[in-house]
């Protein structure tokens, strides 16, 4: 299911809501995935009590991994060449997420045809919490 | 910050798709894989940042023989503990691994790279090697003084070939970001 050189321009895109009311549990069940079990993600009475902050919030490598499924939805299984983000504002239980692709270039490289795009996850209030770019291998 | 033995796992692959919410069933469904053009169940794109689980020292897991930052019977086992009655070596122990972490109370995760020199499948045995890359500084209006450090880490599989290449930034802020 990957996409082809030849049915895709410049400027098309693609989006999906990746979560919809973000929950604890869903944090809980990431950091025991990951092995990051940074109270900070998880532990209210040291989140709120020690680290200052008002409830716990999600690992950024969380929201990077949401996006991804909508990343590789788009460009199919096993394509990626680069996927890379920066976090831009914190991600909190409750939060419903859109992630969307859109493609900036469709190019060659080595005799492969490559499609890079860029991405932007927004919460429910339209405010970026991640941006990046990815590439990933076409067919003809 | 080196992981000797990253054994790369089907049940693994099936919690950590579980947990990025993640029902394509190219990460769970051997048959169902093997019938794409993959061939195989594969890891989703960011799986490597769980070779944490097999990093023995890996500072934001609990340990049986220590302290941890979390709450227990207070909101914190270290922290709090730390600025009254600390105690000698392991804190100081602790206090060192949270630098080199960056990732400490106070610290964020800012940017994170994959490059995919291939994709992951069950039954690769990786290891990694973590280079410490650019420092820099950058002034907030909402955090205060941004310190920011880069660490470049090499996945690499029994052959010694480049499977993934990952770069982290983190950042540690001057002031608590709670908006």
């Amino acid at each position: 299911m990957a996409l082809s050189a030849s049915q895709l321009s410049v400027g098309d895109s693609y989006s999906e809501q990746i979560v919809d009311d973000l929950t604890r549990t869903q944090i809980v069940q990431y950091a025991g995935a990951s092995g990051d079990y940074n109270p900070v993600h998880t532990d209210e009475k040291f989140v709120t009590e020690v680290a200052g902050y008002p409830t716990v919030f999600a690992h950024g490598m969380l929201t990077m991994g949401m996006t991804g499924r909508m990343v590789t939805n788009f460009v199919g299984d096993g394509r990626l060449t680069y996927y890379g983000v920066r976090f831009t504002n914190q991600v909190w239980p409750g939060d419903t997420l859109t992630a969307k692709a859109e493609v900036t270039d469709i190019r060659d490289e080595d005799g492969a045809k490559l499609v890079d795009i860029d991405i932007t996850t927004t919460n429910q209030d339209d405010r970026a919490v991640l941006t990046g770019k990815a590439t990933a291998r076409l067919d003809d | 910050m080196a992981v000797e033995r990253f054994p790369v796992e089907a049940t693994h692959i099936l919690m950590f798709a579980r947990a990025v919410g993640d029902t394509n069933p190219i990460y769970s469904d051997a048959d169902y894989a093997a019938g794409t053009e993959v061939g195989s169940i594969i890891a989703p794109p960011t799986f490597a940042q769980s070779s944490a689980q097999f990093d023995p020292n890996y500072f934001l897991r609990p340990k049986p023989d220590k302290k941890w930052f979390g709450s227990g019977r207070t909101a914190s086992g270290t922290l709090v503990r730390d600025l009254s009655e600390a105690d000698g070596d392991d804190v100081a122990d602790e206090r060192q691994d949270d630098k080199q972490s960056g990732a400490a109370a106070g610290g964020l995760h800012a940017e994170q790279h994959f490059t995919y020199h291939r994709h992951l499948k069950p039954g690769d045995v990786l290891h990694t090697v973590t280079y410490e890359g650019e420092k820099w500084e950058k002034q907030s209006r909402r955090a205060g003084i941004l310190k920011f450090s880069e660490a470049v880490t090499e996945y690499r599989d029994e052959d010694d070939e480049l499977v993934i290449t990952a770069k982290g930034v983190g950042v540690v802020t001057e002031k608590v970001i709670d908006d």
